[in-house]
């Protein structure tokens, strides 16, 4: 008999595994950007997926593994008008279980108040669609998708 | 991380030579700034035109820059790339910085000629 067809088993689908720190999230990420189906995207289309990913394995490198280093897994696959992402890791879990609201920081009153960070979040939202996090078997699984108009 | 800087009598300019601030290089970025800026009191123009990529570190760097300097010693901006504008935006510190279309735009206006 045969097995039934692996839906992402095709060209327009790409996956890898990285150590999850900052040198080889850039190598992902030039990676990710330079094959199909991300290739094959228009030139602001490619910088969305580019931010997004970095922020969001930036993220898994900069917290879920911020005691232990280990691996995380990405999968990009085309799909009609957006392109679905999943990234995986085996780090800590999200505090309380869930995702950052990605509430903008505040400015503060003057320059000393300004934030540095807490960027992060607010990016992965506004250019994705249906995030959904869940957390597995000991890993975190991160889905959402980034819708290809431009 | 390579910068590139050229010292005018109320500006200093500091080109950065590398296509990407990001969480690689953030840290980096900060120490070369801290470096270069030590001495002198004149503004700052940072030029980001060969930069095309800059994550919420590269950014989060930038701003720390700028807080470094303090008030008497302006951080501005030149020379935003597509990529690079489109972070600002999103995270509306474009409304912070002073930002010039080009480096020289941006020296003109600091030396008030």
């Amino acid at each position: 008999m045969q097995p039934a067809p692996d839906p992402f088993a095709q060209a327009d689908t790409h996956d890898l595994v990285i150590r999850a720190e900052p040198t080889s999230v850039r190598a992902a990420l030039l990676r990710v950007t330079a094959v199909a189906p991300v290739a094959d995207l228009s030139a602001d289309l490619r910088a969305t997926v580019e931010l997004v990913l970095a922020e969001v394995l930036n993220n898994v490198a900069e917290h879920a593994y911020a005691d232990n280093p280990g691996h995380v897994a990405v999968t990009v696959a085309l799909q009609p008008g957006a392109l679905w992402c999943e990234v995986v890791d085996e780090g800590g879990a999200m505090p309380g279980g869930a995702l950052p609201d990605g509430r903008l920081p505040e400015m503060g009153a003057s320059d000393v108040d300004l934030p540095e960070g807490g960027f992060g979040w607010h990016l992965i939202r506004l250019m994705t669609r249906d995030l959904q996090y869940r957390r597995q078997r000991g890993a975190n699984r991160l889905n959402f998708i980034i819708p290809l108009q431009d | 991380m390579q910068l590139k800087t050229q010292t005018r009598p109320k500006v200093l300019t500091v080109q950065v030579m590398e296509d990407r601030i990001d969480a690689a290089t953030a840290i980096q970025f900060k120490e070369r700034m801290r470096d270069i800026t030590k001495t002198g009191d004149q503004r700052v123009v940072l030029d980001l035109a060969r930069v095309q990529f800059l994550d919420s570190s590269g950014l989060g760097a930038i701003v720390a820059v700028k807080k470094m300097l303090g008030p008497d010693r302006p951080l501005e901006l030149s020379g935003l790339t597509a990529t690079v504008e489109k972070v600002f935006r999103l995270t509306r510190m474009d409304s912070i910085f002073t930002i010039h279309p080009t480096v020289d735009v941006a020296v003109s206006h600091a030396t008030g000629t």
